[in-house]
């Protein structure tokens, strides 16, 4: 087994043992933490997987931008009554009847997926092609996200703003 | 079986444990984590069948959207759930049932 086949076993096998932890953790905080190393092993096998410009995506986003959200969340919504951040499970049974099939039923059929033309991988200008292709071919879907990032913004910012309606 | 096919593996397992830590959990937070989670195992799909059809970088391009919007999501659900919080003194899901019939 050579380096990069080992660092794959090791950062899938990481994704999984964090995201099952974030079921069994009773902490928000930590369960935010275990959801970041989970994240990172991902960003490790996109890595792995010549997906470079995405790796380094996932890192700022989640890593830098979406992490430091949920964290805020957390914070805003425990300090105010001062109770521990402990988190009780329901459903239970449901929960697991619903996720045990999903993964079956996945499962049972993955082997059936066959590659269809099993290209080489591309080399270290799909940095340079992806951006071709963000905008030439996909520039309008480029600019609606663009559109959607500024909405969520304004609506994020009304939403939680003390202003009172006129009515 | 080569590295794309034990990537469509974890990302299957990575949506079911998503998905079990969105019905199971009594915290909106902890909700938008699994969502976070789901939409992750997606966008290793996405990554590994983008690496069977390697010229086109569809696939990579797609998962970008799929950040975008994930972004969007996190930050408006956030919002919600701070502005519930204030207003009923919970962010346990189940115990908000203003709009039950």
């Amino acid at each position: 087994m050579n380096v990069p086949e080992f660092l794959f076993f090791f950062f899938t096998l990481l994704a999984a043992v964090t995201a099952v932890a974030i079921v069994f953790s009773k902490n928000v905080f930590k369960s935010a933490l275990f959801l970041l190393c989970c994240l990172l092993s991902i960003a490790a096998l996109y890595v792995l997987s010549f997906a470079e410009f995405l790796a380094v995506t996932q890192i700022l986003i989640y890593a830098g931008g979406i992490l430091v959200i949920i964290i805020f969340g957390i914070m805003l919504t425990t300090r105010i009554s001062g109770k521990p951040l402990v988190v009780q499970n329901t459903n239970i049974v449901s929960g697991i009847i619903a996720g045990a099939g999903l993964l079956i039923v996945l499962v049972r059929y993955l082997p059936s997926v066959k590659p269809v033309s099993n290209n080489p991988a591309l080399s270290a200008e799909s940095i340079g092609v992806i951006g071709l292709t963000v905008f030439t071919g996909y520039s309008l879907p480029f600019e609606i996200a663009g559109l959607l990032l500024l909405i969520a913004l304004v609506g994020a910012a009304v939403i939680t703003s003390h202003l009172k309606s006129k009515a | 079986m080569e590295p794309s096919h034990y990537m469509l593996y974890l990302a299957a397992f990575l949506f079911c444990t998503g998905l079990v830590i969105v019905i199971v959990k009594r915290n909106a937070i902890m909700v938008l984590l699994g969502i976070e989670l789901m939409l992750n195992a997606s966008n290793l799909n996405l990554v590994a069948f983008n690496q069977w059809h390697s010229q086109a970088l569809a696939g990579h391009v797609f998962a970008l959207f799929v950040i975008i919007v994930a972004v969007c999501e996190a930050a408006v659900g956030l919002a919600i759930v701070v502005r519930v919080y204030r207003y009923f003194h919970s962010s346990a899901p189940d115990e908000i049932a203003e709009l039950k019939g």
